[in-house]
C-alpha cells in the first residue's frame, strides 16, 4: 500500500483543526466572562480597569492571548478552506433541498453564523482593544482614603503630566490609583443603540454557532462515549449556547438601560 | 379501499454524463395509492414509451430495500419524505391527489449523472477497494464460537455492516460528503476480531480515496444519519475519526515499516 496523505492535508485533519481552535476559543470564552462580570461592580471601574491592565501586561497571558488571535484567523481560514472543497463537491445543486426535514438550522449555516461573529469581534477589538492600546481611551485617577474607605473618583480625557502606566501609589493615608479608563470607554460605547444592536446579534449568533459547534467538536475529534455525550451536548446548549451568549449580552443592556 | 390519484411529476432528464440537462414535467394519471414509487414511474414510463419517447432511466434492482441501487431525491428528500426506507420501499400513499413531486437524481461532483436520474457511485466501490475487506484465508468451516465476540460488539458491527451503500447520505448531506457511508465500513472490521490485521492502515487508505473522489466535508448536522434507509448511526463517523487519528498520530509506524 502506498503511502498515506499527511494528516493535516486531509479532510478529517482540517476538520480537527476546526475542531481544536474552536474548541480554545470556548475556553476563552470562559475566562473573558468571568473577567468581564468585574464591569457589573459598582465602583467605577476600579476593579475592571486594574484587570484590564494586568490582561493586557502579564506575559503568559499576553502569549495565550497572541495565541487566540492566531485561533480565530485560522478557525476562520480553515472554515474558507472547507467551505470552498464543501461547495466543489456539489457542482450540481438542488431544486428542491428540505434541510429542515433532517438537520438543524444553525447546524447547516455555521459559515453565516462565523461570519457575524467574525464582523462582531472586529468591531469588539476595535471598539475596546485598539482603542486600549493605540487609541483615545480616557484615563482615571482614584483617591481613596485608608483610614474611612471614601474613594474620589477623577476622570481626565487628556493624559495626566505624570502618567506612566497603571500605578498604584500608598503613602500611608491615602492610596492612588491611575489607570486607563477602559470601564468609562465601555459605558460610553453602550450609550450607542446601534453598537448594543450589533452585540446582542453578535451574541444570538454566538449562540447559535455554540449550540452545535461544541458538541460537533467533540465528535471531530472522535469523542462520542454514551456515558459523555449527552453531557457534553448540555454543556454545549445550556452553558455555551445559553448562559454564556446570554451573561455577556446583559453587558452592553445593562450600560444602555441601567447606568 | 384503494384510491387513485393523478401527480405532477417534474423529473430531471439528462440525455448523458456530458449534457446539461433540464427539468421535464409529466402527468402520471390513475395511480393506485398502494404502488411503490418506482412502479408509479414503471407506468409514467409506459405512457412516455406509447408515445415513442425515451422513457425515464433510474437506476433499481431488488425492490425490497436491500441492494442499494435506488435513489432518487423527491420533493427535497433523498429516498422521499418517509425516514428509514429507501425509495423502492415508498408507496404512493404518501402522497395526495394532485400533488407536484419533483424528482432529482443524487447531486455529488463524485457521483457523476450518467443518464437522468441515475447518477454513477463507483467512487463508493473505489473506496471500499482501497481497504473495506480483510485477509484472511478462508479455509475449512471453523468452529463456531472459536473467536469470543461480545454479544453487543457484533450487533454493533452488524449495524454498521447494514449499510447498503446507496448514498443517500452523500445525497443528504449539504457538503455531499461521504463521511457516514465510509465510517460505517471502517466500523464494520474495527469492531471485529478479523479486521484488526488491517486495522489502521484500513482507515487510512479509505479515508484518503474519499478526499480523492471529491467528496465534501462532514459539518456533523447529522442529515445523513436522518435520511439513511438503514438507519447508520452518527457514532459511527465519531469511530472513523478515532481510528483515523489514532493511525496518524500513534500508529504511523505499523503501516510505513
Amino acid at each position: 500500500m502506498s503511502k498515506s496523505k499527511p494528516v493535516l492535508t486531509s479532510s478529517l485533519g482540517k476538520k480537527l483543526i476546526m475542531s481544536l481552535t474552536g474548541l480554545f476559543l470556548c475556553t476563552f470564552l470562559i475566562v473573558h466572562l468571568i473577567g468581564n462580570l468585574q464591569l457589573f461592580k459598582d465602583d467605577a471601574g476600579y476593579a475592571f480597569n486594574n484587570y484590564a491592565y494586568f490582561m493586557t501586561h502579564f506575559t503568559p497571558i499576553k502569549v495565550v492571548s497572541y495565541l487566540l488571535y492566531l485561533s480565530i484567523i485560522v478557525h476562520a481560514v480553515y472554515a474558507l478552506i472547507l467551505t470552498t472543497k464543501n461547495k466543489a463537491a456539489r457542482p450540481v445543486g438542488y431544486n428542491q433541498y428540505d434541510g429542515k426535514a433532517n438537520s438543524a438550522w444553525n447546524s447547516r449555516n455555521m459559515g453565516i453564523l462565523g461570519t457575524v461573529l467574525l464582523v462582531f469581534i472586529v468591531t469588539h477589538m476595535q471598539n475596546f482593544w485598539y482603542q486600549y492600546k493605540f487609541g483615545s481611551t480616557p484615563y482615571v485617577e482614584y483617591h481613596t482614603e485608608l483610614a474611612t474607605g471614601n474613594q474620589e473618583i477623577i476622570s481626565l480625557d487628556e493624559i495626566p503630566n505624570d502618567y506612566i502606566g497603571y500605578q498604584s501609589l500608598n503613602d500611608g493615608t491615602i492610596e492612588t490609583v491611575k489607570s486607563k479608563d477602559l470601564y468609562r470607554q465601555v459605558a460610553v460605547a453602550f450609550k450607542n443603540p446601534l453598537l448594543v444592536g450589533l452585540y446582542l446579534l453578535g451574541m444570538a449568533a454566538l449562540a447559535f454557532h455554540l449550540i452545535h459547534g461544541f458538541q460537533s467538536a467533540f465528535q471531530t475529534i472522535g469523542f462520542n462515549h454514551k456515558r459523555y455525550v449527552g453531557i457534553i451536548k448540555w454543556i454545549g446548549i445550556w452553558v455555551f449556547g445559553i448562559l454564556i451568549p446570554i451573561a455577556f449580552a446583559a453587558m452592553p443592556l445593562y450600560f444602555y438601560f441601567v447606568k | 379501499m384503494s384510491g387513485h390519484m393523478n401527480l405532477t411529476l417534474k423529473v430531471w432528464r439528462q440525455k448523458n454524463i456530458n449534457d446539461k440537462g433540464q427539468f421535464v414535467t409529466y402527468q402520471a394519471k390513475d395511480i393506485a395509492d398502494d404502488m411503490s414509487f418506482l412502479e408509479m414511474l414503471d407506468v409514467v414510463n409506459e405512457d412516455i414509451t406509447r408515445k415513442g419517447e425515451d422513457p425515464i432511466y433510474f437506476d433499481h434492482d431488488c425492490r425490497e430495500g436491500i441492494c442499494g441501487m435506488c435513489s432518487l431525491v423527491i420533493n427535497g428528500r433523498p429516498h422521499g419524505p418517509k425516514y428509514g426506507i429507501t425509495t423502492c420501499q415508498l408507496h404512493m400513499r404518501s402522497f395526495h391527489d394532485g400533488q407536484t413531486i419533483v424528482i432529482e437524481p443524487w447531486r455529488a461532483a463524485a457521483f457523476p449523472v450518467l443518464k437522468d436520474l441515475a447518477v454513477d457511485r463507483t467512487s463508493f466501490d473505489r473506496i471500499q477497494q482501497a481497504g473495506g475487506y480483510v485477509n484472511i484465508n478462508t479455509g475449512g468451516v471453523p468452529d463456531a464460537n472459536t473467536i469470543p465476540i461480545p454479544k453487543r460488539v457484533a450487533d454493533e458491527a452488524f449495524e454498521s455492516a447494514t449499510c447498503i451503500g446507496c448514498g443517500a447520505c452523500v445525497a443528504a448531506c449539504k457538503n455531499a460528503s461521504a463521511m457516514l457511508f465510509v465510517s460505517a465500513k471502517i466500523s464494520q472490521f474495527a469492531l471485529l476480531p478479523q479486521g484488526q490485521t488491517e486495522r489502521y492502515e484500513r482507515a487510512q487508505a479509505m479515508v484518503d480515496q474519499m478526499d480523492a473522489e471529491g467528496f465534501g466535508n462532514c459539518t456533523n448536522t447529522g442529515a445523513c444519519e436522518a435520511e439513511c434507509p438503514k438507519g447508520i448511526k452518527l457514532t459511527n463517523i465519531a469511530r472513523m475519526n478515532r481510528e483515523y487519528f489514532t493511525a496518524k498520530f500513534f500508529r504511523q509506524e505499523d503501516i510505513h515499516a
